[in-house]
């Protein structure tokens, strides 16, 4: 049975993808273009990672036409997304809300690059010491009182 | 210090490793419910021609209610049809079942050769209300309780092995449950 | 008889394969010469063993032996003779052939030139080839045997998936996997290099090459997979942030920043433990991209046939694989000595910072590849993680990337001025402003703040790079005899970064143009009828039945003009493969050198009278392969720089000429 329905699936997500018809685009052209980005946050659940506006499968398409729907009804981009996520969960979102559980996820690239930062940062700290040669280093304390003194000397 | 930084790479594999081979004890497919434990959309369904009865989010109150939601085009369907029949006529539980985007012409011959055991079908045609239960492909069943809250949802169709493993267990607790 | 013969050539190459490994790893251990000198010649015999088995498959493709179950389920008699030949590696078990094909001929090319490598490292590194060819062999003969026979055959087979049958994703898969199977050499050299418990610029400067090649393969099977994509899918997506789309991306990125740390170690004997955490990074992420590819363990539009047992197998030797030489690696690496110092600001700090963000652009990708697996796993739930996410995480990463790279080779070794390499990449800055104030006139100061951005890093990196080569050769402050004369005579590598720099740019530019200004039609067309788009008109002539190989076709016949006069005819397919009972899109494109002019016809509409038509107007949109193309081409240059040329530097040093530019 699973298989069978398996099959089912991989028959739909085979297909090139043929997405929006021509019967569904919405005749306010502004209109349409925030259709358009709302369908490519929205998973298509029977295809699997893609979305509705890249999706031929039907369900794909009820998807679209209820996305315009609740548009020209006057919704907000976000309150239909809230529409879509109240029957289907976070689940059909392609860019998952900020929540406990995807708190690794969102930070997660910047904490590295962060820790990567901080550890490379030690590391040039590490390798500049004497290398950069005697010419550039700063003056040591010890340094200083000798060049200072040789300065006063040459001023009186 | 030093030494365990350098073992950070091995321990980092050894947790994805771990998490690969979890991984295959389970279905990326299956997609839970946002619906379980929250009470029924509000709907309501006409019936297919020449019945009486349709499908209304008052009709599934008062008793707990097999939810089918099928299509006489989708072949899995057929294929669940005689486990639900069963579970109709031979283990009394009340099914009633939402016919997903279906000529109606088409629904009433599917049943008329493969047997009817739902109370009562709603017959949605647009499939508008089969995304208000959050169906992405059919058949899908859903348990409502007495109150007319979904409790259980099963994507694909019905095995005898799901109805006796989790689909009857569910029904006695929900009927005892008042 | 044939399929028989392939199917003996793997067994023996499997126990050819044992020789290579174990007897070289006693041999480099006790000094043993007659030992370590067996693997050589294996090497060799197990890359001639497996070509026979190539040869055997590829055979029963050819002739359409149905008696092999592998010609039956992926081949038809009608298939055109292209497909038959690339439907060898159209399917899982014959890939896997094919991968192992370009792995034993990897090893023996180091076996016939590395004459002059050290004698224990070049046994280590051919015992390790070794073993892993020892895992493919047996997950082959285990699991994924192209040579069961059917009885009784049938009389036709199966035909391979249509939208395999396509010029473009025939040659994608040899690419890709040379540059998977590319990265086991850096691989090889590394465990080689820790078991030897030495590195230094000789290592890599064996390394680099090898590395360079699987690169600039990679580079091009992700560009063939991309521009396969934009034409055959039918509306002209060329990047989709799918898992296995990241799972090419990872390697390439990791092998990204392994060209790059690798220099320093060449040049300054620095950074020798994070280079060697790299080379095995980049091929375990090889070999993870496999494993998630075939084992159905994250979803995808387009994995391959799923085996769990596949999966579990090919895990067990990325466990083996990746977490041996991660052990091996923080045993042995903690010995190894710190070289060169440096200060912050000077070549080597800027490779430093490549790397981190070349590091940290792979682990995003990993993380958002990955994270719903974890989750999962941990019974957290379900989350799709999708474009929306990779675009507004991996730009924000890439973007200081883009502008570093640029800045990277105006640096000097040791020590660099910043401000005066800034100051010298004027020209540059004028590019920027220069280009953003004629990309915003163009599209009326349209589109997002980041298509600006886009355009800004595009034309920095594009000319950054030029200029870089017109300091090199003192473009202007020489005779222009003069400056010809530095440029014949520059160091090939520094002809291949520049191409390969300059290149990223114009992958920028095509990415931007066609994110941002993109436009489409969406209609029901008629024959007769005329759709507008961007400036062009677009009249669809006539629409008929043409008869293909194994594949029925509707082409439709599209004329274009712009203000009366004609550009192009167009005739877009819609094709129709019985066998498999699937149809195709297979879109037609006019290109200019700026823009796609980009028609796919779809389906009839419900009653039959009109055609459902795409057109899309692609600014830009070539260039992301003619960059891509570029980068691979900037590989290939860098590759022919005589330093690599084994024996070729110490001899020819005298005769360098006078030019030693800082690089």
């Amino acid at each position: 049975m699973r298989a069978l329905l398996l099959a089912a699936f991989l028959a739909v997500s085979a297909l090139p993808a043929l997405a929006v018809q021509p019967d569904e685009v919405l005749r306010d052209p502004a209109l349409e273009s925030r259709a358009r980005e709302i369908s490519k946050e929205l998973r298509c659940l029977v295809c699997q990672n893609q979305s509705i506006d890249d999706s031929n499968a039907p369900l794909a398409r009820d998807l679209r036409v209820l996305v315009r729907e609740r548009l020209t009804a006057g919704d907000s981009d976000t309150g239909v997304l809230a529409y879509v996520t109240d029957r289907y969960g976070d689940y059909v979102l392609l860019r998952p809300p900020f929540k406990a559980t995807t708190l690794l996820l969102w930070v997660g690239p910047f904490a590295i690059l962060l820790l990567g930062g901080i550890a490379t940062a030690l590391f040039l700290r590490g390798r500049r010491g004497v290398a950069a040669g005697a010419d550039t280093a700063p003056l040591s304390e010890d340094e200083r009182r000798r060049l200072d003194a040789l300065l006063r000397k040459d001023d009186a | 210090m030093r030494r365990l930084l350098y073992l950070l790479p091995f321990l980092l594999f050894i947790g994805v490793g771990v998490a690969f081979y979890m991984g295959f004890q389970r279905d990326p497919r299956d997609i839970p419910s946002a619906l379980i434990d929250k009470p029924v959309p509000s709907f309501t369904l006409p019936p297919l021609p020449g019945r009486p009865e349709g499908l209304s989010a008052a009709g599934l109150k008062g008793d707990v209610t097999l939810v089918n939601v099928f299509a006489s085009w989708c072949i899995p369907c057929k294929a669940e049809h005689p486990v639900i029949t069963r579970l109709a006529r031979e283990q009394g539980v009340t099914v009633r079942a939402i016919n997903h985007k279906d000529k109606a012409e088409d629904a009433l011959a599917w049943l008329a050769r493969n047997g009817d055991p739902y109370a009562s079908i709603g017959a949605d045609l647009d499939g508008r209300v089969s995304i208000d239960w959050g169906v992405y492909g059919v058949p899908e069943t859903f348990l409502v309780d007495r109150q007319g809250r979904i409790r259980f949802k099963h994507v694909g169709p019905l095995t005898p092995q799901v109805v006796e493993e989790q689909i009857l267990p569910m029904v006695q607790h929900l009927r005892t449950q008042g | 008889m044939i399929p028989e013969l392939g199917h003996y050539a793997l067994v023996l190459a499997l126990f050819v394969a044992l020789v290579q490994a174990g007897p070289p790893l006693v041999g480099a251990a006790t000094r043993n010469t007659a030992w370590m000198n067996v693997a050589g010649p294996a090497a060799i015999a197990q890359m001639l063993l497996v070509l026979i088995a190539y040869a055997a498959l590829t055979w029963a493709h050819v002739v359409s032996d149905f008696s092999v179950q592998n010609v039956v389920q992926n081949s038809h008699s009608l298939k055109p003779m292209l497909y038959k030949v690339s439907g060898v590696w159209g399917n899982h078990e014959g890939s896997m052939i094919l991968w192992i094909v370009m792995l034993t001929a990897f090893g023996a090319a180091v076996a016939v030139f590395g004459r002059n490598l050290p004698p224990t490292l070049k046994a280590r590194v051919l015992a390790v080839q070794g073993l892993i060819g020892i895992g493919f062999l047996l997950f082959i003969l285990a699991t994924s045997n192209p040579f069961i026979r059917v009885i009784p055959p049938p009389l036709d087979g199966n035909d391979l998936n249509p939208l395999l049958q396509d010029p473009g994703l025939a040659f994608h898969p040899p690419f890709l996997y040379a540059g998977y199977v590319g990265f086991s050499m850096a691989f090889s050299f590394a465990v080689a290099a820790l078991i030897e418990g030495r590195v230094d610029p000789a290592w890599a400067r064996w390394v680099r090459p090898w590395t360079l090649a699987a690169w600039s393969t990679l580079t091009m099977g992700i560009a063939m997979g991309s521009w396969w994509a934009y034409y055959e899918l039918g509306w002209g997506g060329w990047w989709y942030w799918d898992p296995v789309e990241n799972a090419s991306f990872m390697p390439w990125l990791a092998g990204t920043a392994l060209l790059h740390s690798a220099i320093v170690v060449e040049k300054r004997d620095a950074l020798k433990s994070w280079t060697i955490l790299l080379a095995i990074v980049t091929f375990s992420l090889s070999l993870m991209g496999t494993f998630l590819v075939r084992s159905g363990i994250l979803t995808s539009v387009h994995a391959f046939a799923v085996d769990p047992a596949r999966g579990a197998f090919i895990l067990v030797l990325l466990a083996i694989a990746t977490g041996g030489s991660l052990l091996l690696y923080s045993l042995r690496a903690p010995a190894m000595k710190a070289g060169g110092l440096f200060a912050p600001v000077s070549r080597e700090g800027a490779l430093v910072l490549n790397n981190l963000l070349l590091s940290t652009a792979t682990a995003t990708v990993f993380i958002g590849t990955l994270y719903p697996l974890f989750l999962d796993v941990l019974k957290l739930g379900k989350v799709s993680v999708g474009p929306p996410f990779f675009n507004s995480t991996f730009i924000p990463v890439a973007i200081p990337m883009v502008v570093a790279m640029v800045v990277g080779p105006f640096l000097s070794w040791k020590r660099a001025d910043l401000g005066a390499a800034l100051t010298r990449l004027w020209a540059a800055g004028i590019a920027v402003v220069v280009a953003v104030a004629v990309a915003a006139y163009l599209t009326a100061g349209g589109g997002p703040l980041l298509a600006l951005v886009g355009i800004a890093l595009g034309a920095w990196a594009f000319v950054g790079a030029l200029v870089e080569f017109a300091e090199r050769i003192r473009l202007f402050r020489v005779p222009m005899k003069d400056s010809w004369n530095r440029a014949v005579h520059l160091p090939r590598s520094a002809w291949g970064m520049t191409i390969a720099h300059a290149c990223v740019g114009l992958a920028i530019f095509g990415m931007t143009g066609t994110s941002a200004w993109q436009t489409e039609s969406i209609s029901a067309m008629k024959p007769g009828d005329t759709a507008r788009l961007a400036g062009y008109e677009f009249r669809f002539d006539s629409v008929g039945t043409v008869p293909g190989a194994n594949y029925r076709a509707d082409r439709a016949v599209f004329t274009v003009t712009r203000d009366g006069s004609p550009i192009a005819t167009l005739t877009p397919e819609r094709r129709s493969y019985p066998v498999t009972r699937m149809t195709t899109t297979e879109s037609a494109i006019h290109t200019t050198v700026f823009s796609d002019l980009y028609v796919a016809l779809g389906d009839p509409t419900q009653n039959g009278t009109a055609w459902i038509v795409r057109i899309y107007h692609h600014p830009l949109v070539p260039w992301i392969w003619i960059g891509g193309v570029g980068m691979m081409l900037g590989g290939f240059v860098s590759l022919t720089d005589r330093r690599f040329r084994i024996g070729a530097p110490e001899r020819r040093r005298a005769a360098k000429p006078a030019v030693q530019p800082a690089e």
